[in-house]
């Protein structure tokens, strides 16, 4: 008798949790919401915390400027835990369980080509601002992240030239994964297009979270025994500090062998004693040492709402690319929508052609009226003692996304914008 | 380079003040007029251009309106009339350098140095050449040899003279320098010796001479003799090193698990612990003694860890003994909230522990071989630690009734041994131990909250291999996977030779499912 | 006979609950998702249907760990392993069928075009038959079960050892896996699925028979495990558990039993594996990390080990706690997740279960 009573009980609790976790938005009506997709536990938390938090912190200011269509906005914040099938199921609760207008999220190109099909056959939006390996085009995705021309390809050709040192020999060094896989193969095709021998480029790759960088390092002072020699890193995530610690600690100076990052910023370097690594280079779209207007006041927006909400790390606000290229997305999707009058996805999509908003990079930033992704200027930066960036070289202009890179076999017949297709096909 | 060394060459007399002109460019100018400043400044060759350029190297270098300043601190200075300027200008931007513009001072600054009184400024000069020498540079560095009474320099000095000898004397003195070559440590005289005897593709020499070319080959043996040496070395201590960080990571864990069976999956995020603790000790040094903070966060993160550790035990593990399986999950539980704690406090991001001065930079053993402070204080930290429980274990009461326990428990009751004790002493004693491993793990990793994560697997490993019961065990299973892994790696590659390490210890464990170093009982598991 | 087997299984009352599970499963479900329309507050919507069956896949897993360890005490924190390869094995089979509908529009995966390679490496060999595909989903785990179990039990490795090298297995198969050169995938592992049988992956049909046979599969195996262990293989099994040497002296060769045990529980774990995938639409060799497979530990900790139900119960309610407090305390879940776990540890040694059988008067 009890044991039918207990077991009642049991299953009414998980009914009213199971309409608890359903419901979570039916009480107002009147707000837009708007979906956040990123790891707040897990490997990926380090770096992508910071990404919703500037989200939220653009959907505030656009709150308090009146929302978008005289809605406000309602930001719906899920963990994904850094967990690639996790990533689908949330991207999926999100577009039918909240039925939210736009997603803000990812970070991995894992990530993303897991919530790829869910919003593709939900027809969804995502906008995804990190730096990525190209080689994709969907309809429903921007992406205001770098492609390799607007990263990759012009760093090398800064080290090629005589200010970059005139590099003749290179080590292609990356996690074993795809992003530094698509990208060297880029490389390396762009290389041996200018000329450089298959013999002075050296590939190599370590797993995630690799730590013990003693050889590797070791083998880069022999290869670079041959000539002058540049280090191209795609490493990711955590195993970047004990790399630098340990080109520190073998005496291995930028001035004799420079290294250049594209997944180190700011906010990575905050866990790194920086001065073994003066010199050292990073590749980007936007920097916090940058000196102009915008940046100035976006900075101090960043330091007051930081402060205010008492993020940790509030005592030291840093700011980079990925940041920038978030709160970018979020209001030229504002902009979108009010040019469409409407949040329908197909009508933002059209609508989104051609947008363009005052970036802190200090250009005007514009969405490419075909290709889904932005235009945006190169800047090459030294890391200085502080933990900052030295600007050292700019591109003149924003440089056009290539998606698809020519410097793959088979990609001079893409077309250079969305198919349009849907996931069911046959 | 070649510019330099012009203008080195024509040492001019001293001057107090410095062209104001090239200063100016040094200020203002693009990249290649920059350069053409430094290689002025070099030829006016005094100590105020040498001053100058080390100023700039150090990013004092700034400019307001027309003047070009050298700013420290709160004082700025006229870089051209060594003036002062005060109050220092509010609009002061500071002179930008890129690598090839530094690099350009770092060679500009040596040459200078070469003909310094202060010996190890001559070293450290010759040292910086033998990398960066030109033709042009021959009269300047036999003029410094003529001068040079101090061997070590002189040797260095040399080398670099035979290097550009090679390319511009007579054939007596080729041969001479490719002798002296061939007593070099530096693997880029391998790379000149092997383009002696470069073939070209129709079957000619480069160099058409035949005794240098067979001088050259003597030497290149000599040489590559001597660099296989390096390179065995350097494969010695990196196993030796990452043998060492194997034994304070899975030292803590052998005991736990040895003394009491307990399976503690917390032990990765105690060593996290220790490693914010380093953190947050550091944080509370700046200032003048920040050297020093190692001192007390070495026994801070012991004590917080085994803090940790005793509470975990007092609260949950002490119910779960006699059921290994179930601690396991426990712990495994405490892990995940050990991991969102920290993650609350101190954010998710890495937190930065910088090294202190002293364990900064290297020992050079052979050109290019370099053995890191940090790794060699490390390795001999564990010795240390290990000697430290050695003494614990076998001298003291404590350890007396540790290891009493470990063999029969209930006989040692019996006797009178207040085990419970025993069992939150000897637990937070291992937690201890991954603390101090935490603090070594912040000085050559980054620390962040998932730390413990990834070398869980690793102490366990070293653990099983070891068998429990006995330090030894412990000692040669660290210090052997950290031999297996590193040689490996250097044939294979870092992940294949971490999958053949743990293919080993499987097969190992059929063929000794103890352990190597099994304690050898009567007792019938259950 | 059939009479006395159904009595032996369950009673009357655990055959009712067997069969209004199978109406919720074969009829509810399909109505409220395919036919009710979108719009009405009883629809069950796509994420739904895909949690459910996505849990469904763990409750298999959860079973197959309970008949090893909750019977015959053999603490495996590796079992993700096995799910994993019969996910990859699945895998290929719908890597194949997605054809020339890649980002880079060529038969091949598209990890393998930006790879460079231009022909499938060997294990790919046939993968485009959806009956070689199957049958690797159950051979593959078998056949690695089979051939550690032998030298493990056989050296009468035991207890902890058993569980570290389980760990050890399951790491170093991860870090095969994420290398790209290992030919699957890497860490981008399999996803973007089209097709399954050239039937599209996406579709509500699809995705509820998928549903429905995950179902079908997680009653079958609960009625399979619950009649060897009924049987008198299962009383050898729990004699096993509780005093092994004693067993041995008995006469019974112990590595037989406990071999047999452990492959079977490999084979079903690979087949929830291959249901796994498809309806969560990707792979990847997270999947082999020692911690998935310590939680799969934890499932059957909180349901109850020695009770089958209860291992079904543990996975549903972990990984439904988890979905409810990732979504909302993305902050805190850790925190809720681990207090749950060091609890029911503690508190609740029998787990769920155990506190609801002691209910009984």
């Amino acid at each position: 008798m009890k044991r039918r009573i207990f077991i009642k009980q049991l299953a009414m609790s998980a009914a009213v949790a199971a309409i608890g976790a359903g419901s979570t938005g039916l009480y107002a009506a009147d707000t837009i919401k708007v979906g956040v997709l990123h790891s707040l536990s897990g490997t990926m938390a380090i770096s992508e915390t910071v990404l919703k938090d500037v989200t939220l912190m653009a959907i505030d200011e656009i709150n308090a400027k009146g929302g978008v269509l005289g809605k406000k906005l309602e930001p719906v914040v899920v963990d994904p835990a850094s967990n690639w099938p996790l990533f689908a199921e949330k991207a999926r609760q999100l577009l039918t369980q909240d039925k939210v207008a736009v997603t803000f999220g990812c970070w991995t190109s894992v990530s993303r080509k897991s919530v790829l099909p869910v919003f593709e056959e939900l027809n969804g939006l995502l906008f995804y601002p990190v730096q990525y390996e190209g080689e994709e085009l969907s309809k429903n995705v921007f992406y205001t992240g770098a492609a390799p021309n607007q990263q990759a390809i012009p760093a090398v050709e800064y080290l090629m030239s005589k200010e970059g040192g005139g590099a003749k020999r290179w080590v292609l060094l990356g996690t074993d994964y795809v992003y530094p896989r698509t990208t060297n193969k880029i490389l390396r095709a762009f290389l041996i297009k200018k000329g450089v021998k298959e013999s002075d480029i050296d590939e190599k790759y370590t797993p995630f979270g690799h730590s013990d960088y003693q050889t590797i390092v070791a083998d880069i002072k022999k290869f670079a025994a041959g000539g002058k020699t540049a280090v191209v890193s795609t490493i990711n995530g955590d195993s970047n500090v004990p790399f630098y610690k340990e080109l520190g600690n073998q005496g291995l100076k930028a001035t004799d062998v420079p290294v250049v990052a594209f997944s180190v910023g700011e906010e990575e370097l905050r866990g790194v004693d920086t001065k073994p690594l003066v010199g050292h280079l990073a590749a980007w779209n936007y920097f916090m040492s940058l000196k102009n207007p915008v940046n100035e006041a976006w900075k101090k927006e960043w330091a007051a709402y930081s402060k205010k909400m008492k993020l940790a790390g509030a005592d030291k606000p840093l700011t980079n690319d990925p940041m920038e290229a978030a709160w970018i997305g979020i209001h030229m999707w504002k902009q979108a929508v009010e040019k469409a009058k409407s949040t329908d996805v197909d009508k933002v999509i059209a609508a989104m052609a051609g947008q363009t908003f005052a970036a802190p990079s200090g250009i005007t930033s514009m969405m490419d009226p075909k290709n889904h992704h932005l235009h945006k200027a190169v800047f090459i930066g030294e890391v200085q003692a502080n933990g900052q960036f030295n600007v050292v070289w700019k591109t003149k202009g924003p440089i056009k996304a290539q998606p698809w890179s020519p410097y793959i076999a088979g990609n001079d017949k893409k077309k250079d914008e969305p198919d349009g297709k849907t996931i069911i096909t046959k | 380079m070649r510019i330099l060394l012009i203008g080195l060459w024509l040492f001019a007399s001293s001057a107090l003040a410095l062209d104001a002109a090239t200063v100016g460019k040094l200020g203002f100018g693009d990249g290649d007029e920059k350069i053409a400043a430094i290689a002025a400044l070099v030829a006016e060759g005094d100590v105020a251009a040498l001053a100058l350029l080390q100023a700039a190297a150090n990013g004092e270098l700034q400019t307001s309106g027309k003047l070009v300043l050298v700013v420290k601190g709160d004082e700025a200075v006229d870089a051209a009339t060594g003036a002062k300027v005060s109050p220092p200008p509010a609009d002061a931007e500071e002179v930008i350098l890129n690598n090839r513009i530094r690099r350009e001072i770092e060679g500009a600054v040596a040459a200078l140095k070469l003909i310094s009184p202060d010996r190890a400024a001559r070293l450290a000069a010759a040292k910086e050449l033998t990398g960066n020498a030109d033709e042009a540079m021959l009269p300047l560095i036999n003029k410094a040899l003529a001068r040079e009474a101090d061997p070590e320099v002189k040797q260095l000095l040399e080398l670099t003279q035979a290097t550009l000898e090679l390319k511009t004397g007579t054939k007596e003195s080729r041969i001479a320098a490719v002798r002296t070559l061939g007593l070099s440590t530096n693997p880029n005289t391998k790379m000149l010796l092997l383009g002696i005897l470069e073939k070209s593709k129709e079957g000619s020499y480069a160099e058409p001479d035949e005794d240098i070319r067979a001088e050259a080959q003597k030497s290149l043996r000599a040489l590559e003799g001597r660099l296989a040496w390096g390179e065995r070395a350097g494969v010695l201590f990196t196993s030796v090193s990452l043998g060492s960080i194997l034994l304070l990571a899975a030292l803590g864990l052998a005991i736990t698990y040895g003394l009491m069976g307990v399976i503690n999956m917390a032990h990765g995020e105690l060593i996290m612990v220790g490693a914010y603790t380093t953190y947050v000790v550091q944080n509370t040094f700046k200032g003048q003694f920040f050297d020093w903070y190692l001192l007390a966060a070495v026994p801070a993160s012991f004590v917080v860890a085994a803090a940790v550790g005793m509470a975990l035990e007092r609260l949950v593990i002490r119910w779960l003994y006699g059921r290994p399986l179930e601690t396991l999950l426990a712990t495994w539980g405490i892990s995940l909230m050990l991991i969102q704690t920290v993650r609350t406090i101190f954010g998710a991001q890495n937190v930065q522990v910088e090294n202190p001065a002293f364990m900064s930079g290297g020992v050079e053993i052979l050109t290019g071989v370099v053995m890191p402070w940090s790794r060699i204080v490390i390795i001999c930290f564990a010795g240390a630690v290990l000697i430290g429980m050695w003494l614990l274990l076998t001298k003291t009461r404590l350890g007396l009734f540790v290891r009493g326990v470990t063999q029969n428990r209930a006989m040692a009751s019996c006797v009178g041994v207040p085990t419970a004790r025993v069992d939150t002493w000897a637990f937070g004693l291992g937690c201890g131990i991954a603390g101090l491993a935490g603090c070594a793990l912040s000085q050559i990793g980054n620390v962040g909250p998932d730390l413990g994560q990834s070398y869980i697997v690793d102490s366990f490993m070293v653990v099983v291999l070891g068998g429990v019961g006995q330090l030894a065990g412990t000692v040669y299973a660290a210090l052997g996977l950290g031999f297996a892994n590193k040689l490996l790696e250097a044939w294979q590659g870092a992940v294949l030779a971490k999958i053949a390490v743990l293919v080993f210890i499987i097969f190992f464990i059929q063929k000794r499912p103890q352990g190597m170093f099994a304690l050898k009982g009567r007792a019938l598991d259950a | 006979m059939t009479g006395g087997i159904s009595r032996r299984l369950y009673g009357p009352r655990g055959w009712a609950i067997l069969a209004l599970f199978s109406v919720a499963v074969f009829v509810v479900l399909p109505i409220l998702h395919l036919s009710v329309p979108g719009d009405s507050p009883f629809h069950v919507s796509s994420y739904w249907v895909a949690l459910g069956g996505k849990i469904m896949c763990y409750a298999i897993v959860a079973v197959a760990m309970d008949l090893i360890w909750g019977y015959a005490g053999i603490l495996s924190l590796g079992h993700g392993l096995f799910f994993a390869l019969g996910g990859y094995a699945f895998g290929m089979y719908l890597m194949r069928q997605i054809g020339s509908d890649g980002q880079y529009r060529q038969p091949m995966p598209d990890f393998m075009v930006f790879l460079d390679w231009k022909e499938f490496p060997w294990q790919w060999w046939n993968s485009d038959s959806f009956w070689w595909c199957a049958m690797l989903v159950i051979v593959v785990p078998g056949l690695l079960a089979f051939v550690f179990g032998y030298f493990a039990f056989r050296s009468r490795v035991k207890g902890v050892y058993f569980s570290i090298i389980t760990q050890a297995l399951t790491f170093a198969a991860m870090l095969l896996f994420f290398r790209n050169a290992t030919g699957f995938g890497g860490n981008n592992g399999f996803t973007d699925f089209r097709r399954i049988l050239d039937i599209p992956i996406a579709t509500p049909q699809t995705r509820t028979v998928l549903f429905a046979v995950t179902g079908a599969t997680l009653i079958g195996t609960l009625l399979l495990a619950r009649w060897l262990t009924t049987s008198r293989f299962g009383r050898v099994l729990a004699a096993i558990r509780d005093a092994e040497q004693r067993v041995m002296f008995c006469g019974y060769d112990t590595v037989h039993y406990k071999l047999f045990v452990w492959t079977l529980s490999a084979v079903i774990c690979g087949i929830a594996g291959a249901l796994y995938v498809p309806q969560v639409g990707i792979i990847n060799p997270s999947e082999m990390s020692p911690a998935n497979s310590i939680e799969i530990a934890i499932w059957v900790a909180i349901g109850g080990r020695g009770s089958l139900v209860g291992a079904i119960l543990g996975a549903g309610l972990v990984n439904g706690a988890k979905s409810f407090f990732t979504q909302t305390f993305p902050e805190y879940w850790l925190y809720a997740l681990g207090l749950i776990f060091i609890l029911v540890t503690l508190f609740l040694p029998q787990g769920v279960m155990g506190l609801l059988n002691r209910k009984k008067p």
